[in-house]
C-alpha cells in the first residue's frame, strides 16, 4: 500500500507526464487548421487591418509602401501594416506559433515546395477560380517556380532574370566587339580577356567559374547548358542528363586555364557580392552572369563603368534568348486572420499593371506579367532591355521546387566545389551518386 | 541575524506532539518553502531544458518538418544518420578534429600563457588584460577580422610572407588549412581559459615551491611535480569546457565559410555553408541546415540527440576521471 507521501509523489509525476504530453501534443499540432474555401473580401464599410511581412528594408521597404499606399487609396477601409526585415525563418516561425501575417512576401523560391506540401501557405486555387485570375499572363517558367506538383500557394511579385554583364573596355582591349552568344564563345572570350602577371597571378579574369562564387550557382548555370534536374516522376537525373556533364567539363577547362591556386588567390581578394568592391564593379572581371538587379547596384556604386548586358550564352544555339529566372513570391500563410482581404491585396500586387510597373521601376526588377512588360511607363534604361526580352522568351527556365528547400542545390554546389578542385575522379559516377543523395534526402521527409 | 520561517514560532508548546513527529512536521513545512523558492528555477528548467529535451527525443522518431503535423517513423532518422547521409560523416569528422585539436591546443595554450604571466612581475596587470581582451571580441567580428588578415590575395599575413619570398597559402580558402586557421582564431580568443588557469597557478601555495627549491628541484621539476598536480582539477575543467565548446562549434565556422566564399552579404538561403569543400561544415552547422533549411526537423532532432549523448558521455568520463584522481589524492 502506498503512503501519503508516495501517493503525492505519484500524483506529481502523473501531472508532470500529462503536462509534458500535452505540451508535446500542442507543439506537434501548432498552427493547424488551414482555411478550406475562398474567403470573401471585406465589405466597403468593414474596417480591416492587413499585416504584410517582407524582407525588404530601408529604401526598398519604402517602395513597397508606395504600392501599398496606392492600394489603401482605392480601399480606404483596409489599413496595411507593412513590416520589413522578415525572412523565411521568421515567417515559418510565425506560422508554427499560429500568429502569422495576413500576407507573406518571400525573396526566395527555395521553400515553396515545403510551403505547398505542408499547407503552411494557403492554396490559392479557389481564389484564382472564383475571381478568374489570369494565370496565362504569367510566363510558364514563372508559373513553374511559384507552384509545387500542381498546387499553387504563391504568385510572383516581380521576377529576377539572369543575363550576361560584360565590361566593354576590357572586351575592346582583347579585340572583341560584341558579347558571346554560346558557351564555347564565352570560354574563348574569357581566355582572351584574362590578363596574367609575369608570375602567373591573375590581374584581370575574363570570367569566374568557381561553383558558388557570386552568381555562378548550379541552378543558374544549368539553364546555360540545358541541364535538367528531374524526370516526370520527380526523380533526380543528373547522372543521365548530358547537360550536367557538359557544364562541369566546361567549368573545369576554364578552372585549369587559370590554375586553381591562382584563381583562389584572385577571388579571395575581391569584394563580397553586393559590395562596391565586387570584382566586376572594380574592373577586375571582364564578364559575369548576374541578375537584372545588378544594373541598380552598378548605377549606384560605379556609375562610370562602361558595361553592357546581353542574354545569357547557351551551349545550344536554339536555346538562346531565354535564361534563368526566379523571383519574389507572395502568398497567404495558414492561420492568416483576414484571408479575404489578404487575397485582394495579393491579387493587386501581382496583376495590377500600375502596381507592378511602379515596383519594378523602384526595385529594378522585372515586372512579372506579360502585360506589364509592354507598359510605356517602365523606366529601366537600355541595359535592362535584354532582361525584359529574356523574360518574354520561350526559353526562359527555372529550377524545380522541392520539399527539401535548397538542400539539393547545396548538394550539387558542394559537388561542383569538389570537382573543380580535382578531387572527383569520375564525373559520371559522381553525378549518379548525387542522384541517390538527392532522392534519399527527399525521401527522408516523407 | 537569524531568520525564522513563518509557522515555526506559531505553535504553543503545550500542543506540541511527540518530538519526532514535530520535527517531521517542521521538515515538511520547510520543504514547502524550499519548493516555493525553487519554483521559478524549476519552471525555467522545465520549460527551457526538460521540455525541449523531451520534445527533441520525441521528434527524433518522427518525420516532423517544422510546419506540419508529424508521423512516427521509428528509427529511420537514426538509420539515415549512421548509414545514409554522406555529408554527416564529413561534418562529424570536422567536429571530431576540432574536439581533439582545439581541446589540446586551447588548454596547452592557456596553460603556457598563464605560466608566463604568473612569472611576470613588472606590468603584469597590463599584460593580463592584454591577453584577456581578445576573448571579449564578439565571435562574428573576430572571424571577419581573421578572414581579412588571412586573405590569400590581399591579407597582411601573406603580404608579410611575400617579403621573405614565401608564397603564402590559401588559408580559409584551402580545405586543408581552413580548420587550422579556425584553430588560430580560437586560440587568439581563449583568454577565459587562460585567466582561469592563471588564477589556479597563483593559488598554488608558495611554500611548496620554497621546499622544492631547498630540495634542489629546478623550474621544470617544480612545474611537473607541484604546479601541474595542484591545478589538475582546473585543467580538467578546461578540458571539459573545451570539448563542449568544440562540439558546439558553429558561429566562427559559418561566418568564415560564407565570407571566404564571397557570399557573406547574401540573403538567407544563398549563403554557402562549409566552404571550401565542406571543410568548415561542423556537426551543429549540418544540424541547422537540416532542421531549418531542408525542413528535416525530425532528422535534425535525431542529430541533436546524438550530439547530446556524445557531449554527456565526454563530460561524464572526464568528471569520473577527476573524481578518481581526487580520491587517489585523498588516500595518499
Amino acid at each position: 500500500m502506498r503512503t501519503k507521501a508516495g501517493r503525492s509523489r505519484l500524483r506529481f509525476r502523473s501531472a508532470l507526464l500529462i503536462t509534458t504530453a500535452g505540451m508535446m501534443a500542442a507543439a506537434c499540432t501548432a498552427g493547424g487548421g488551414a482555411a478550406s474555401g475562398p474567403a470573401a473580401a471585406p465589405g466597403a464599410d468593414q474596417a480591416v487591418t492587413v499585416q504584410v511581412w517582407s524582407n525588404f528594408s530601408d529604401r526598398e521597404l519604402g517602395i513597397l509602401k508606395e504600392a501599398l499606399d496606392k492600394y489603401h487609396g482605392k480601399h480606404t477601409n483596409i489599413t496595411i501594416d507593412n513590416q520589413g526585415s522578415q525572412d523565411d525563418d521568421k515567417i515559418t516561425q510565425s506560422i508554427r506559433s499560429g500568429n502569422p501575417p495576413d500576407v507573406a512576401i518571400s525573396f526566395t523560391t527555395d521553400n515553396i515546395g515545403q510551403f505547398a506540401s505542408s499547407g503552411a501557405w494557403q492554396d490559392l486555387k479557389p481564389y484564382i477560380e472564383r475571381d478568374k485570375y489570369n494565370l496565362e499572363d504569367i510566363p510558364q517558367a514563372v508559373r513553374d517556380y511559384t507552384e509545387y506538383e500542381g498546387k499553387r500557394v504563391a504568385l510572383p511579385m516581380l521576377a529576377d532574370v539572369y543575363g550576361l554583364y560584360y565590361n566593354k573596355d576590357l572586351l575592346a582591349k582583347a579585340g572583341l566587339t560584341s558579347p558571346p552568344k554560346t558557351t564555347a564563345e564565352l570560354l574563348d572570350f574569357a581566355k582572351k580577356t584574362t590578363v596574367k602577371a609575369a608570375d602567373g597571378s591573375i590581374e584581370v579574369a575574363g570570367f569566374l567559374p568557381q561553383m558558388g562564387f557570386y552568381a555562378f550557382k548550379p541552378q543558374i548555370v544549368a539553364t546555360t547548358f540545358d541541364a535538367k534536374w528531374i524526370d516526370k516522376d520527380g526523380k533526380s537525373i543528373l547522372g543521365t542528363d548530358q547537360g550536367w556533364k557538359d557544364m562541369f567539363t566546361w567549368q573545369k577547362e576554364l578552372i585549369d586555364f587559370y590554375g586553381w591556386d591562382n584563381l583562389q588567390k584572385f577571388t579571395a581578394g575581391l569584394g563580397q557580392e553586393y559590395s562596391a568592391d565586387n570584382g566586376f564593379h572594380a574592373g577586375k572581371v571582364a564578364m559575369m552572369i548576374d541578375g537584372e538587379y545588378r544594373t541598380a547596384f552598378l548605377a549606384d556604386q560605379t556609375p562610370n563603368l562602361n558595361y553592357g548586358t546581353a542574354t545569357i550564352p547557351t551551349s545550344k544555339p536554339e536555346n538562346y534568348g531565354g535564361g534563368y529566372t526566379t523571383g519574389t513570391i507572395i502568398g497567404i500563410p495558414k492561420g492568416a486572420k483576414n484571408p479575404g482581404a489578404a487575397w485582394d491585396l495579393v491579387k493587386y500586387l501581382t496583376s495590377d499593371t500600375d502596381a507592378l510597373v511602379g515596383l519594378a521601376n523602384g526595385l529594378h526588377n522585372v515586372p512579372s506579367t506579360k502585360t506589364s512588360l509592354s507598359s510605356p511607363d517602365l523606366k529601366l534604361g537600355d541595359t535592362f532591355k535584354p532582361f525584359l526580352d529574356a523574360f518574354a522568351n520561350k526559353n526562359l527556365k527555372s529550377n524545380p521546387a522541392s520539399t527539401i528547400g535548397d538542400q539539393y542545390l547545396k548538394i550539387v554546389s558542394d559537388f561542383g566545389v569538389s570537382w573543380q578542385t580535382g578531387t572527383v575522379p569520375d564525373l559520371g559516377a559522381g553525378l549518379t551518386a548525387l542522384d541517390k543523395q538527392i532522392d534519399d534526402a527527399k525521401a527522408l521527409g516523407k | 541575524m537569524t531568520a525564522t520561517l513563518p509557522g515555526q514560532t506559531a505553535e504553543p508548546a503545550i500542543a506540541r506532539p511527540a518530538p519526532r513527529r514535530g520535527r517531521a512536521r517542521v521538515r515538511s513545512r520547510n520543504r514547502k518553502w524550499v519548493i516555493l523558492f525553487l519554483a521559478p528555477w524549476a519552471v525555467g528548467v522545465t520549460v527551457f531544458f526538460i521540455y525541449p529535451l523531451l520534445a527533441t527525443v520525441y521528434f527524433s522518431f518522427t518525420n516532423y518538418n517544422g510546419l506540419d503535423t508529424s508521423d512516427f517513423v521509428g528509427f529511420r532518422n537514426f538509420v539515415y544518420l549512421f548509414t545514409g547521409d554522406p555529408v554527416v560523416k564529413t561534418a562529424a569528422v570536422n567536429t571530431l578534429w576540432l574536439v581533439v585539436v582545439l581541446t589540446i591546443l586551447r588548454v596547452a595554450f592557456g596553460l603556457g600563457v598563464a605560466s608566463i604571466l604568473a612569472r611576470v612581475t613588472t606590468g603584469n596587470s597590463f599584460l593580463r588584460t592584454l591577453c584577456y581582451l581578445p576573448s571579449l571580441v564578439p565571435p562574428v567580428a573576430a572571424t571577419l577580422t581573421f578572414v581579412f588578415v588571412f586573405n590569400p590575395g590581399t591579407g597582411p599575413v601573406n603580404t608579410v610572407l611575400g617579403w621573405f619570398g614565401i608564397n603564402g597559402p590559401l588559408w580559409f580558402n584551402d580545405p586543408a588549412l581552413s580548420k587550422p586557421a579556425l584553430t588560430l582564431l580560437t586560440l587568439w580568443g581563449s583568454g577565459e581559459i587562460m585567466i582561469i588557469i592563471l588564477a589556479a597557478i597563483l593559488d598554488v601555495p608558495k611554500d611548496l615551491y620554497e621546499a622544492a627549491q631547498l630540495d634542489g628541484a629546478g623550474p621544470v621539476m617544480q612545474f611537473r611535480k607541484i604546479t601541474l598536480p595542484t591545478i589538475a582539477p582546473v585543467l580538467l575543467f578546461g578540458v571539459v569546457n573545451s570539448v563542449i565548446f568544440a562540439l558546439q562549434y558553429f558561429t566562427q565556422a559559418i561566418v568564415a565559410g560564407s565570407v571566404a566564399s564571397g557570399s557573406a552579404d547574401m540573403v538567407g538561403n544563398s549563403q554557402i555553408m562549409g566552404y571550401p569543400n565542406n571543410s568548415t561544415l561542423t556537426f551543429p552547422i549540418w544540424l541547422y541546415q537540416q532542421g531549418f533549411r531542408a525542413y528535416h526537423m525530425g532528422y535534425a532532432s535525431a542529430m541533436a540527440v546524438v550530439l547530446f549523448v556524445v557531449s554527456f558521455a565526454f563530460t561524464a568520463i572526464l568528471i569520473r576521471q577527476l573524481r578518481a584522481g581526487n580520491s587517489e589524492e585523498a588516500r595518499s
